[in-house]
């Protein structure tokens, strides 16, 4: 145990690229779990995964190449006119593969799918700071324009038909916001961690929030909470980030579903 | 048009293949119209027609450009989990215009997944109801309402009379009688 790690300075850039992270995919997945499609959080994680590694293979750096993929699932989307988890759940079986097939035939594949999986947090550097306060900084912009017209879309469906208002547009932008949420939260923080951020709080704080403003701050609230605390245990009793993240996020979702009940 | 806020001609609408028409229907600025008949008669197809959410075969619906339409779809979208409290609700439907009736406010502090079916009915009915629009279209907004949410509701509807015109779909006869300058009945 050495907790003199917490506080070396080799670790701060890595602890605010997850500390960013931490806070924008539980708010992704606030609307990600409304719309029902909260698997979307894995599948384009997967397809991140595996277009990183592809761009890897070319020379290009994760934090460049695993955005295209998951833009390239955000376009897909977006324009195959695809509804619900249906798509989501084909790419992840795509995205599983892909990584697999190019692991097994490169020889930095089989390293990196590994890294990719699990998360390499603590090797992030200044370029994956800037890429995280860039999807930070265009979440906190875009949400309270993109958030009440998804929101309306979603349990209001007639409003905008009946006012010939086209929403097609929010919904692409927030797929394109997702999509790079993902793949920074995947290429840094690790793809199963990723999705769980962008999973857990939400479904945490969907149960126990009085309204929707309640709902932001508690998602957000354990995102954070959980990230701080998973950092410092992961680094003092060196044991692997990613995992120990889920441990931590299922044991306070879990008290805050059992607060529910009572 | 003349003064008609909205003209329905000879309009045959449906799905892959049209369920109503040809009708025909006019609803002028202010006025309450009621509209009664069968099940199956194309009473909310002609709503969503109205509202441009089903295909148009045949006719024409001329409506002045400038005419603000809020539409109350006859299924409403009820999540098993909707962390979202009667205020926003009615805040992300746009209808801020007036403060909602004093029964509605008495709950609107709940989440809207708390809510019974008759008070997430009114609810509704005020999402519409609530906004600026011109021409509100009301699908047999009396479901799930006990005498007291149709008393109130009936209230709400005749409030703005004259200033604002409303489209109710209904079977029941009875309060479209009560709340309705004239009853149209198609499909009979």
């Amino acid at each position: 145990m050495n907790l003199e790690l917490v506080f070396d300075p080799l670790f701060r850039t890595p602890f605010l690229v997850g500390l960013v992270m931490s806070v924008v995919l539980p708010l992704l997945g606030n609307l990600l779990r409304l719309r029902d499609e909260w698997l979307a959080a894995l599948g384009l994680a997967y397809l991140a995964g595996a277009s990183g590694l592809i761009g890897l293979t070319f020379g290009l750096p994760v934090v460049l190449g695993a955005p295209l993929g998951a833009l390239s699932g955000a376009v897909l989307k977006a324009f195959g006119r695809f509804r619900g988890n249906t798509i989501y759940a084909l790419m992840v079986t795509v995205g599983w593969s892909t990584t697999m097939l190019v692991a097994a035939n490169s020889s930095v594949g089989s390293v990196f799918g590994h890294a990719l999986v699990e998360g390499q947090l603590y090797f992030a550097g200044s370029v994956h700071l800037g890429a995280a306060v860039i999807v930070g900084v265009l979440t906190a912009i875009a949400l309270p324009h993109l958030g009440p017209v998804l929101i309306r879309a979603r349990l209001l469906p007639g409003h905008q038909l009946s006012r010939q208002k086209s929403t097609g547009r929010f919904h692409f932008l927030f797929d394109v916001l997702v999509a790079c949420g993902m793949a920074i939260g995947a290429g840094t923080l690790g793809l199963m961690a990723a999705f769980a951020l962008a999973f857990v709080p939400p479904w945490a704080a969907f149960g126990i929030a009085h309204n929707w403003r309640h709902c932001q701050w508690i998602s957000v609230g354990i995102g954070v909470v959980t990230y701080v605390s998973a950092f410092g245990v992961a680094l003092v009793f060196d044991q692997p980030f990613g995992p120990v993240l889920i441990a931590v996020l299922v044991g306070i979702a879990g008290v805050a579903k059992i607060a529910q009940s009572y | 048009m003349s003064d008609a806020l909205l003209e329905v001609r000879a309009l045959e609408a449906g799905y892959a293949a049209p369920v109503i028409g040809p009708l025909s229907l006019r609803i002028d600025a202010g006025e309450i119209v009621g509209l009664v008949g069968p099940n199956g008669s194309g009473k909310s197809t002609l709503l969503k027609a109205i509202a441009n959410h089903v295909r148009v075969f045949n006719g024409e619906i001329l409506r002045n450009p400038d005419t603000n339409i809020a539409w109350m779809d006859q299924r409403p979208v009820r999540l098993p989990e909707m962390p979202i409290d009667g205020w926003e609700y009615l805040r992300y439907a746009e209808a801020t215009g007036e403060s909602p009736p004093p029964h509605l406010q008495s709950w609107l502090d709940q989440r809207v997944d708390s809510l019974s079916g008759g008070q997430f009915q009114l609810l509704r009915c005020w999402t519409v109801l609530g906004t600026d629009a011109d021409l509100a279209l009301l699908d047999e907004p009396t479901n799930n309402l006990d005498r007291q949410s149709e008393e109130i509701l009936m209230k709400v509807i005749s409030k703005k009379h004259n200033r604002r015109s409303v489209l109710v779909v209904s079977h029941d006869r009875a309060f479209l009688d009560r709340v309705c300058d004239r009853v149209v009945a198609i499909g009979i």
